[in-house]
């Protein structure tokens, strides 16, 4: 008898992919780049979210093709983003073999009030937090990996530290307190009271978490890896950088050895240009990403 | 007793929890350097590619392949397995070129049809092991000299040994069951009295 699709499937995946940098790509030639460079998995894209930024509009899930041809080229796990709260992509998603789905608020969301129920799909869902309440209020839903969302494509590490940062300082409080403090902890969290004790009784989150959201440089990733992520994502930061290949291959180094500050020195030289940054207080808060979803 | 774990990326921390809970020393292994005075060696599941890349580039190909010639016992375990094998179906992946299998990677497909099923394996005895495959690779053809472990339902290999390599398709790592994790260290033990020797 074999068992598909089961949470353990789900969970284990994105174990796999620890320790690792998964690269935002828009074709197959980038997505070729990201492999040979050490990626763990690519997310097959549209428009990186620097370019949805600029372009503004309504952001969907990435037309089929793109992601179908990166599929073909690549033999590490393909990602892909749906809107949020709109279980029709995702089904169309999984339906097209990803190997996981991003319910992302770097598209715009399709739903205001709810996500997707992700426990009745085989395929598993990775879901943007900015807290402890937020990353188990996803888990609930099904999400079976989770990514601090920092700010997308602004090349700004400020706002993906600010949500990790949060995430842990949440988790270390939860696993100080008396038991009979749990259940207003969970209130005030507003995330389900069973997964709270869980995190309270193992001092980390079920499920794998990475950090997202504003990374560009070798030492951001060694950074986020330092606060308590377990691997990376990249969007705009390589291929919206001078020299993609020299610079994804830099960040792959710098998140295995990110405790080795002469490593990320090494790979950190000639690089040429980072993506462009954005200072988060310039952005009019109706365009901020990090506050969509819930 | 002394393991290392290749810990360049993928699921190290499993094998040093699963190791550690049964009362031996294991240490992450980065650098040349780190890999001197093991008594065994794990290569955890992650992403074959991404794995090699790192282990080429910190030079640590040549150094693996004198560690498992010298009779240190090594087992790999899904991707850990692509590294251990001579030969990778439809792909010109450089590996470590150490046993005498030749391997399809993502062999049952993509994650949607990654699964988990018990398999008999007599040499741990006992009931069966249940075991975790996602993406897994399959070893579609053994050399002389190695011996099949485990099977699908269907027949398709997925443990072999050789000497002092185990070569695992699915995830050990992922269960509570230390029965595969016991069998390598009775290898290592093993190879110990016979190099003391």
């Amino acid at each position: 008898m074999q068992e598909t699709g089961t949470w353990k499937l789900k969970t284990g995946l994105a174990q796999m992919l620890k320790g690792g940098v998964i690269m935002d790509v828009i074709n197959a030639e980038q997505a070729k780049i990201a492999e040979d460079a050490g990626a763990c998995s690519v997310m097959a894209l549209e428009r990186v979210p620097s370019d949805i930024r600029a372009a503004g509009g309504v952001a969907r899930m990435a037309d089929l093709t793109i992601i179908e041809n990166i599929m073909k080229v690549v033999t590490i796990p393909v990602m892909a983003k749906c809107r949020i709260g709109h279980f029709v992509e995702a089904r169309v998603l999984e339906a097209l073999g990803v190997d996981y789905i991003d319910e992302s608020e770097v598209l715009t969301p399709a739903d205001e009030a709810h996500h997707v129920w992700k426990h009745d799909f085989k395929v598993p869902f990775v879901c943007g937090c900015r807290n402890l309440g937020e990353a188990l209020r996803r888990v609930g839903e099904g999400a079976a990996m989770i990514r601090t969302k920092g700010e997308a494509g602004t090349g700004n590490v400020v706002e993906a530290v600010r949500h990790m940062r949060t995430v842990m300082d949440d988790i270390r409080r939860l696993a100080a307190l008396p038991q009979e403090e749990i259940p207003a902890f969970a209130k005030e969290i507003q995330a389900p009271l069973d997964l709270v004790i869980e995190v309270h009784n193992t001092g980390k989150l079920p499920v794998v978490n990475f950090a997202a959201g504003g990374i560009a440089t070798p030492a951001d990733a060694a950074l986020m890896m330092h606060l308590g992520a377990e691997g990376v994502f990249v969007g705009s930061g390589i291929f919206k950088s001078s020299n993609p290949s020299a610079r994804a291959k830099a960040i792959v180094k710098a998140t295995t050895h990110y405790k080795d500050a002469l490593i990320i020195a090494e790979v950190s030289k000639d690089l040429g240009e980072a993506m462009p940054g954005l200072e988060i207080s310039k952005i009019p808060p109706q365009e901020l990403l990090a506050g969509r979803g819930w | 007793m002394k393991i290392g774990i290749l810990a360049l990326q993928g699921a190290f921390i499993e094998h040093l929890h699963t190791l550690r809970s049964l009362g031996v020393e294991a240490v992450e292994v980065r650098t040349t350097t780190e890999l001197t005075g093991l008594d065994g060696l794990i290569i955890p599941g992650g992403e074959s590619t991404a794995i090699l890349k790192l282990a080429r580039h910190y030079h640590m190909i040549k150094p693996l392949q004198e560690m498992a010639k010298a009779g240190i016992p090594i087992m790999g375990t899904c991707a850990g397995m692509v590294l251990l094998a001579n030969k990778v179906t439809e792909s010109d992946l450089q590996t470590l070129c150490l046993m005498d299998i030749e391997v399809r990677r993502n062999a049952s497909g993509r994650q949607v049809d990654s699964f988990e099923t018990d398999l008999a394996i007599p040499d741990i005895g006992g009931e069966p092991f249940h075991a975790v495959f996602i993406r897994a690779p399959y070893i579609k053809h053994l050399g002389a000299g190695v011996e099949t472990l485990a099977r699908l339902d269907d027949g398709t290999v997925v443990a072999v040994r050789k000497g002092n390599l185990l070569a695992l398709a699915f995830h050990p790592e992922l269960g509570h069951d230390t029965r595969l994790h016991e069998y390598f260290l009775k290898m290592v033990r093993a190879s110990k009295k016979e190099i003391a020797r």
